[in-house]
């Protein structure tokens, strides 16, 4: 005959597994969306290897020729 | 003789907690609390956050709440146990060890400011360590048996979700930020002296040097009617900021008008009339005071998301 665990502690024990699982889950999936919004904006490459890349930086518009003199500073 | 006698607990072996004795540590009722106005400080902010990042924000600032619980629970669970109100708390009654709430309470602590500074901003994740220390160590450990202005100070605690929400979104403290942590820690005082005054026998009983035990009932009543006229431009201060509008400042008056007749009523009460009807006065007093805030936060994020139609906002 199979042994039934029906025990009040064994449904305790039961639901405090079954909701740490869920808890664990939902923090892995809550941080995969955080990477997947973090990445696809771009956030932490901005300043990769402390050297933010050319298409982060501000772009500066309108330089005149004339200060463009080739000599460098 | 069955099976199931196996499976008996014996005496002596400590108490096997369920999922839910875990949730009531975190104290539940204060975290409702925390979330909206959390929610609400995140959404009246100028900058909007992606909804994943707002999510985060809200989700990590509850849990650092949750876990500043745990750590009072923990450290209170001497007077929580003599305390009427608070005797069927985990800790007290059994269900979780002590030890085992400081454990959830500080790693929890460490997971929601880590989780909070790297989903949002740095600023914000500090506010918050600062906010669980404020409420587990100056709060739980100092002022609440210390003195009876524990309730005013310590109601910087419950101040600061707002404006955590707002530094999640903006990186830095506003003037709005500061007028809804002040609108909070000037509710706090008269919200709880009016629960003191009907529950003083519980704080009496634990030491708790509530200002009903230590000055009297008279002298909470006046103070109850103090901070609640010191209570009444802040909200409407911050209903001319760039988080209020015509309806905020229409509420702010409203509940005001309402808040102030009861406090006065309860300045005018003698103690035998209140005793007589079982502090009717001061329970509604009580129950009102949270939906004053609820119902002014309310306003704010109503007046912000209305903007937008051209009702809300200025």
């Amino acid at each position: 005959m199979a042994i039934h665990v029906t025990h009040e502690l064994h449904k305790r024990r039961f639901s405090r597994n079954l909701g740490l699982g869920l808890v664990l889950a939902a923090f892995v999936v809550l941080v995969f969306a955080l990477s997947v919004v973090k990445v696809t904006r771009g956030d932490p490459m901005k300043g990769y290897d402390h050297t933010p890349s050319a298409g982060h930086l501000p772009r500066v518009d309108a330089e005149p020729a004339a200060v463009d003199s080739g000599v460098q500073p | 003789m069955t099976d199931i006698s196996t499976f008996e607990q014996p005496k002596g072996l400590p108490h096997e907690a369920g999922f839910g004795d875990y949730v009531q540590l975190l104290k539940p009722r204060v975290m409702s609390l925390v979330v909206f106005t959390a929610f609400v400080g995140l959404m009246v902010a100028p900058v909007s956050l992606h909804p994943v990042e707002a999510f985060a924000a809200i989700l990590f600032i509850a849990l650092g709440a949750g876990a500043s619980g745990a750590l009072n629970m923990w450290w209170d669970a001497d007077i929580d146990a003599i305390m009427k109100r608070t005797q069927s708390r985990p800790i007290p009654s059994g269900r979780i060890p002590a030890g085992e709430a400081a454990a959830i309470g500080l790693t929890l602590s460490c997971i929601a400011v880590v989780m909070l500074a790297l989903a949002t901003n740095i600023l914000a994740g500090a506010l918050l360590a600062f906010t669980i220390f404020f409420y587990a160590v100056i709060y739980s450990m100092w002022l609440k048996r210390w003195t009876p202005q524990n309730i005013v100070i310590g109601g910087a605690a419950g101040a600061f979700p707002p404006m955590v929400g707002w530094v999640a979104a903006t990186g830095h403290i506003g003037i709005e930020a500061v007028l809804m942590f002040a609108f909070i820690f000037m509710w706090t005082p008269p919200h709880f002296w009016a629960l003191a005054l009907f529950m003083k026998s519980d704080y009496s009983a634990a030491g708790v040097p509530m200002l009903t035990v230590t000055h009297g009932r008279k002298v909470t009543r006046a103070h109850i009617l103090g901070y609640t006229l010191a209570l009444v431009p802040v909200p409407v201060a911050a209903a001319f900021t760039s988080i209020g509008g015509p309806l905020s400042l229409a509420v702010a008056i409203g509940l005001n008008i309402w808040f102030v007749i009861g406090a006065f009523r309860i300045w005018f009460r003698p103690e035998a009339a209140a005793e007589a009807d079982g502090y009717k006065v001061e329970k509604r007093f009580f129950a009102f005071s949270i939906l004053y805030l609820f119902l002014q936060f309310g306003a704010f994020l109503a007046d912000v998301l209305l903007r937008p139609y051209g009702i809300g906002g200025w």
